[in-house]
């Protein structure tokens, strides 16, 4: 009898007669409290160490700008369905922290950059890796060599959007890039204000692979106030379906050492949100 | 080997020392008792202060019990369904009848990518059936990757908590540990939990970003649609879940809840159970090959169809390992992990281990608990660990109805069949002596095995807390 077979019966051996009674759900379903309450999910986010900034709607693209300043990014790495907005008023900054004066003139390896000025889509050898900015022929010679060198003076807004990569070559380049940049940028499907909690959906554009958001050291996510729920069971009727998920909750942290507690043992040290009211 | 109703026994990391013998080794390390102490007091009082504020906590654990309950009830019809949703999704799927079983699987994947090196999300599992072990013997290096478990694993030791395996070393001994086992450390490295975690994360990193294998277990496996869940804090996980191309997952049949929506009670249950947290960093859920991967799932019974097969000892599979009933029992605490011989220690691990291996294997696990009852209160699914007990120490004695030890374990097991009989016994002396004096051990373990007594009993001590 195969293994399979053999498990499976004695299973049925095991189990005897079916005496179960159905599962009582008394506790408080999905949908049973209203919508999520903002102020409680910034505070619980907070209690995490997250940094939080609540903005209106419109604003999303000076508060992108604002947390990538005051990071001091240089490489920014964004989910493909990412607005091309919401890092604009970063491209047209100085990663450094000045504004920059009028339309910026030829940066990067080549061609203009700013907010309007789109360069032409670059894609790697599997058209699935693309730059807004441009990288000068083939993406992955344009890349930063790695954090170390390029942290020196990086070009001015070195922007890039990486989309959806399946394997194969085009994963060897997604690494490459993602493990060049310092900064990601994503959008989320749903988040909990009860636990602050943000959820990632990776099959949707506007939040990438799950590689976009591992490596890199920082991880800005832009949450809209529709997005937010009170409570985990919302959040897992809003997942039904949804087959690649990260529930993310404060950032990386360990207390493996005598209980005390140390962040960014291995993803981002420091997750940083946008909520828009 | 054959235990309950003819239901064959599981093997692997579960047995060891008889409890009394190795409790009384642990009982003479006042380091040990101190670091635990510590620990244990630290997260009892993060967990009750995140169970007290759900309103609901008590409906949420009446659920989790009675959504495993129902998987158990028909977990052959699960298990086809799990199985179909992962191959449809071009998951390959292997069963596995026990440890050694499973190893061999798990073995052969890893020798077909050619790999000499394979990175480990932190699985019980994974521990439980010994595949570290098992590939070392085809030349294979598996590293771990959770903290705790790197601490234990550069240390050659072995984990003594279900959720934090190095709760027994204090910063300093964490240092020395990676002194010696960690390659090109910096040896000026301070005993600094931060200094620390970021040696670790540096040592950690070049694996990450170059072996291409991972193996994983799951917390949760959703039958109706071919999830796999992983609950983690450091982001470990992820990173192995992800980086590498091929992940081999290994999962305990009884991880299995029927529908996605099972879910919302079990996220809730077992991050505020196990680190007294809302929530803990990182959940990640993946339904088939994601982005590339070539994914396997090992299906592992080891002695849990045997579990499944006693009517009043099944529950112990409910449990999620959330490890709230060793946070809170006052015999983990004196005694650690390494006292019960088995992956799996404290109250879950008196009943789960003897009941994996059949009571044979494991006749004094049932006898190491003090009946308090602590363990159920604090239990997310309510697994009643007090009243399984009693029931496997009637196992053990009849099991062994012939010998000599028979009759002193009945006896054992009359005194410690009723809190109040067994509060008697207790008060009457230090559990050392009254054994002593009390129960003729013949054979099965005599006085001088049996913890060396220590100041003040169980209950003194439990009552003064
Ligand atoms: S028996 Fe209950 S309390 Fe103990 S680890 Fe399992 S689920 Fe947690």
């Amino acid at each position: 009898m195969s293994a399979r077979d053999e498990v499976l019966a004695r299973v049925r051996r095991a189990k005897g007669p079916r005496e179960v009674a159905p599962v009582p759900r008394e506790y408080r379903a999905a949908g049973t409290r209203g919508p999520g309450d903002l102020e409680l999910f910034a505070e619980r986010l907070r209690d995490y160490h997250a940094l939080v900034r609540v903005v209106a709607a419109d604003e999303v693209a000076s508060a992108v700008a604002g947390a990538l300043r005051d990071r001091r990014a240089h490489h920014v790495v964004t989910a493909p369905g990412v607005p091309p907005g919401w890092t604009a008023g970063w491209v047209a900054g100085d990663a450094t922290g000045r504004e920059a004066q009028g339309p910026t003139g030829p940066v990067g390896p080549a061609g203009p950059t700013g907010p309007t000025a789109e360069g032409p889509e670059l894609s790697d050898p599997a058209g699935r890796i693309t730059s807004r900015v441009p990288l000068g022929g083939d993406a992955r010679e344009a890349l930063p060599a790695g954090r170390d060198q390029a942290g020196a003076h990086p070009p001015i807004g070195d922007v890039r959007e990486v989309r959806r990569v399946g394997g194969g070559d085009a994963w060897a380049v997604l690494r490459e890039v993602v493990e060049a940049a310092d900064a990601v940028v994503t959008a989320c499907h749903v988040a909990v204000a009860e636990t602050g909690t943000i959820v990632l959906d990776h099959d949707a554009a506007d939040q990438g692979p799950r590689l976009l958001t591992l490596v890199p050291d920082y991880h800005l996510v832009v949450v809209r106030a529709d997005q937010v729920v009170a409570g985990v069971p919302d959040a897992v009727a809003a997942l039904a379906g949804v087959l690649t998920q990260t529930w993310i909750s404060g950032p990386s942290a360990t207390s493996d050492i005598e209980l005390e507690r140390v962040e960014g043992v291995h993803g981002p040290r420091t997750l940083e949100v946008v909520i828009t009211r | 080997m054959t235990t309950f109703l003819g239901m064959p026994a599981g093997g692997g990391n579960l047995t060891g020392e008889p409890f009394p013998k190795a409790a009384r080794e642990a009982l003479g390390n006042a380091q040990l008792r101190r670091n635990l102490a510590k620990a244990t007091s630290t997260i009892r009082a993060k967990r009750a202060n995140v169970v007290g504020e759900l309103p609901d906590w008590a409906q949420l654990r009446a659920a989790g019990a009675a959504i495993k309950d129902e998987v158990l009830a028909d977990l052959d019809e699960h298990l086809v369904r799990f199985e179909e949703a992962l191959t449809s999704r071009g998951t390959r799927v292997h069963w596995a009848r026990d440890a050694e079983e499973a190893n061999r699987i798990v073995c052969d994947l890893v020798r077909a990518t050619g790999t000499r090196e394979v990175i480990k999300v932190k699985s019980m599992a994974t521990v439980e059936i010994g595949v570290n072990e098992a590939l070392a013997g085809i030349g294979v290096h598996a590293v771990e990757t959770d903290l705790a478990e790197l601490i234990v694993q550069l240390g050659d030791d072995r984990s003594s908590h279900i959720l934090v395996p190095a709760i027994h070393r204090n910063r300093a001994e964490i240092r020395e540990v990676f002194r010696r086992g960690m390659p090109g450390v910096d040896p000026g490295l301070t005993d600094d939990p931060r200094a620390l975690a970021e040696a670790a994360r540096k040592h950690l990193r070049q694996k990450f970003m170059t072996v291409d294998v991972a193996i994983s277990g799951a917390n949760f496996a959703v039958a109706e649609t071919g999830s796999l869940v992983v609950v983690e804090s450091e982001g470990n996980g992820r990173m192995c879940l992800t980086l590498p191309r091929t992940l081999i997952s290994v999962v305990g049949i009884e991880k299995l809840v029927p529908s996605w929506r099972d879910l919302e009670v079990f996220l809730q249950l077992l991050p505020r159970s196990s680190t007294g947290e809302r929530m803990n960093p990182y959940t990640s859920v993946w339904t088939g090959p994601t982005e590339g991967q070539t994914s396997h799932v090992v299906l592992v019974d080891n002695g849990r169809t045997a579990t499944l097969a006693d009517p009043d000892g099944r529950a112990a599979l409910r449990c999620i390992r959330c490890s709230a009933c060793l946070n809170s029992c006052p015999v983990y605490e004196r005694t650690g992990g390494h006292a019960y011989g088995s992956t799996y220690p404290g109250p879950i691990g008196a009943v789960l281990s003897p009941q994996l291996t059949g009571v044979d294997r494991n006749p004094t696990l049932p006898f190491a608990s003090s009946l308090c009852g602590v363990c159920y209160d604090v239990c997310p699914v309510a697994i009643d660990i007090p009243s399984m007990l009693v029931h496997l120490r009637e196992r053990v004695v009849s099991a062994k109805r012939t010998t000599p030890e028979s009759t002193a374990m009945r006896a054992l097991a009359w005194a410690m069949s009723d809190a109040r009989r067994w509060r008697r016994l207790l008060g009457l002396g230090r559990f050392g002596r009254v054994a002593s004096r009390h129960v003729p051990l013949p054979g099965w373990s005599t006085a001088r095995d049996l913890p060396e007594p220590p100041k003040e009993t169980f209950r003194d001590w439990w009552g003064s807390r």
